[in-house]
């Protein structure tokens, strides 16, 4: 099988390519990145005037299986991710079980092996149940393969439990991904704490209880000398943090999600409950230091934070209803119209947020165009307009915070190991 | 006062002061003018509603403001219908949604709704297409209780604008506070809210008023003050100092009062907690008018209702072709 992308924009920061060029599939890998490639394909796609860009690994994905296969599947959260341009996901372990035991972890393979539409990469908890009491047997879970591990949704609360994991980590080679939250401190807060909680009288949560935690996780990183990864950043005082600790030279990195720089708390005014989010949307002044921090490279990824929930859970009322936003199908245009069209970011510097450095921080294969690589392939239009709406989604849930968004940059293809998975 | 009804209504629910403009409050004033007569007279009924059912739906106790927009409704000739449901969960029992829907399917006009979350009115209107007065919702607000202020305020002193009105209590938590702020800067009245610190929430200086935790300053210039109910049962007050604290610091008693400008006029929401926020002196003295603001409520509350319902009336015409 032969598959060529003639005359498209090719964008591929690892290899410092940002020109027109054709792209040759062969064996579902790359075989040649050149101009004026002439061979006979079985599939030929014109992508004049389009971006060429390596398919976008998301690493922050709730896929919600097992357990919770009403919100979503491997199967429609991999549909979603196609439609999106997502070729990698990584899936979060807060599914019911955890992700905690070699069990469950073989069971989620098997899953993944039978219904998955792009490549599911698997990250493990650090607690059993996520609960922050007792560690999981990490050593266990990386031989099962698990290529990260979080408590993701849940902050390890211990001190004590926190340095142990990430010292168990350093050993294992595994990243460890901070949901960085002090609950102490937010209690049952489900917005930003100010002027937006006060005039819609709820309760909120401070930016302290976020960038409190992201500086302790930082500082027991540094201790045990292993990679943290700071989880959907939202603050400004918690850029600054890791800009001051990327400096020191301590190994971090850090994430943000679309809603961060594409939404501000005044967005919720009328109690949407598709933007209760976990962080809660910030101020506009947040929004500026997440795009600095973006610009700057403080903020090396962006990914989804994908966390689909069903209509009974979201269409009640704003404190009931659960936290969370879809996102694997608006990551891309949404990051297309705030980063790149104000001219934040490159295309290039896109690309390498969204699609490479998420693939270094995690240690796979992916995000790039190089030769011999995944043909994981994403074909954008860059300009093309189109209006977010609920009917539209692949995901098996709609609470997509960007519904009624007009938003730039459309996914055409998205190719996954040389075979179109999805055409606009 | 003069009546220049230009203003045209065309709210399909009323969930709040801050979605109003000033104009929309001023028809309501004034039409709520014309209906305060109606509740001195022998026979206290007018038939502008006839035909029209008003759900009363409310998931958080309350006497007054239930009876107030029962008698309200009934003024004017519409059917009452009380639901109380013990108090929302997100696990148990039916959603608000489905529950308004059904309401709905009765055919019923306009439901009435107190609720202990905020935002609970603003979702119920966006399900429903039936008429939605708020009538509390959580911290957030409670329209009606600050017409009713206004309302008094207007009588007592002719206008609002300029006037200094202080709002004295549990700013966080008041749906009430809330209300009068959004309202009364409106018109331009110089709003002052008092309270401990750990009582003013963020951000509220954005809403035009001053703030200060001296009650003496709060009440040295003002023309009025609105004493809030304080409820010390709540769990957010664990980190407060006790009751009788508060009302050494913060509590309205005459030998305050003649230090504040004379006439001044003393407003509660209730119910009132004597001994706790104000004197029984000064709840029951000569600057009060807590019990005229109940009165005035019902008039408020038909002028409310009166209104939503054209809206409503003014749909129907549409669809089958006037």
């Amino acid at each position: 099988m032969k598959l060529v992308i003639k005359n498209g924009r090719v964008i591929d920061p690892a290899n410092k390519i940002e020109d027109v060029m054709d792209i040759l599939v062969e064996g579902g890998k790359i075989s040649k990145v050149a101009r004026g490639i002439d061979v006979k394909a079985d599939t030929v796609i014109d992508a004049t005037d389009k971006i060429v860009m390596p398919g976008i690994v998301d690493m922050h994905v709730h896929l919600r299986e097992p357990g919770r296969e009403d919100k979503e599947t491997v199967s429609s959260g991999t549909m979603a991710a196609s439609k999106g341009g997502v070729t990698s996901v990584l899936a979060m372990p807060n599914t019911l079980p955890s992700l905690d035991s070699t069990e469950i972890i073989k069971t989620l393979k098997e899953i993944i092996k039978k219904t998955a539409n792009v490549d599911v990469f698997i990250c493990g908890a650090i607690t059993i149940g996520r609960a922050g009491l007792e560690l999981a047997n990490l050593t266990a879970l990386k031989k099962e393969g698990v290529i990260a591990i979080s408590d993701d949704g849940a902050s390890v609360d211990s001190d004590e439990l926190m340095l142990k994991a990430f010292e168990i980590a350093k050993k294992e080679k595994l990243p460890v991904i901070c949901h960085s939250e002090d609950k102490s401190l937010s209690g049952k807060g489900v917005v930003n704490l100010g002027f937006t909680s006060t005039r819609l009288g709820l309760r909120g949560i401070s930016k302290e209880s976020e960038y409190k935690r992201v500086a302790r996780d930082i500082m027991l990183a540094e201790k045990s000398g292993a990679g943290v990864h700071i989880a959907h950043v939202s603050c400004g005082e918690s850029v600054e943090i890791i800009r001051k600790a990327k400096r020191k030279g301590v190994k971090v990195t850090a994430e943000t999600a679309p809603h961060y720089f594409g939404l501000n708390e005044e967005d919720l005014l009328d109690y949407n409950t598709d933007m209760k989010v976990n962080p809660p949307l910030r101020t506009k002044d947040d929004v500026l230091a997440i795009k600095e921090g973006l610009r700057d490279g403080t903020i090396d990824v962006i990914a989804s934070d994908h966390a689909p929930h069903t209509e009974n859970e979201k269409e009640i009322e704003f404190e009931y209803a659960e936290f969370g936003s879809t996102g694997l199908e608006t990551e891309l245009s949404v990051s297309v119209t705030e980063l790149v069209s104000p001219g934040i970011l490159t295309w290039s510097e896109l690309v390498k947020r969204i699609s490479f450095n998420p693939a270094m921080v995690l240690g796979i294969d992916k995000g790039t165009l190089g030769q011999g690589k995944d043909a994981d392939i994403a074909i954008i239009s860059a300009d093309k307009e189109w209006v977010v709406n609920k009917a539209g989604f692949a995901s098996k849930s709609k609470n997509s915070a960007f519904i009624g968004r007009k938003l730039k940059g459309a996914v055409e293809y998205t190719i996954y190991k040389g075979k179109v998975t999805y055409k606009a | 006062m003069t009546k220049k009804k230009t203003a045209k209504w065309i709210h399909k629910d009323l969930l709040g002061l801050e979605y109003l403009s000033k104009e929309d409050i001023e028809l309501l004033l004034d039409t709520a003018e014309s209906f305060r007569e109606i509740l001195d007279r022998k026979i206290k009924k007018v038939p502008a509603l006839r035909g029209k059912t008003v759900v009363n739906l409310f998931y958080e106790p309350s006497t007054r403001t239930r009876v107030s927009f029962e008698v309200a409704a009934k003024r004017l000739s519409a059917d009452v219908i009380n639901i109380a449901v013990e108090s929302s969960s997100v696990k148990k029992g039916e959603t608000l949604n489905d529950t308004g829907k059904n309401i709905e399917a009765l055919k019923a006009d306009i439901i009435v709704v107190r609720h202990n979350c905020s935002g609970a009115a603003n979702m119920l209107a966006r399900n429903v297409n039936i008429s939605v007065i708020n009538a509390g919702d959580g911290w957030h607000e409670h329209p009606t209780q600050a017409l009713l202020d206004m309302f008094t305020l207007r009588k007592k002193t002719g206008k609002l604008e300029g006037l200094n009105v202080s709002i004295v209590g549990d700013i966080a938590h008041s749906r009430v506070a809330r209300s009068n702020i959004w309202g009364l800067t409106k018109f331009g009245a110089n709003v002052t809210v008092c309270a401990p610190d750990i009582l003013i929430p963020p951000g509220i200086e954005k809403m035009n008023v001053k703030i200060t935790d001296d009650i003496d300053e709060a009440l040295s210039e003002a023309d009025a003050i609105n004493v809030l109910r304080m409820q010390f049962e709540r769990d957010d007050m664990k980190a407060f100092p006790s009751q009788l604290e508060y009302f050494k610091k913060f509590g309205i008693t005459d030998d305050r009062l003649k230090k504040a400008k004379k006439g001044i006029i003393v407003m509660h929401p209730g119910p009132i907690n004597r001994g706790v926020e104000i004197s029984s002196e000064v709840a029951d003295g000569a600057n009060s008018v807590i019990l005229e603001q109940v009165t005035n409520g019902i008039a408020v509350r038909m002028a409310v209702l009166f209104w939503v319902a054209q809206v409503r009336d003014k749909e129907k015409k549409d669809e089958i072709g006037y």
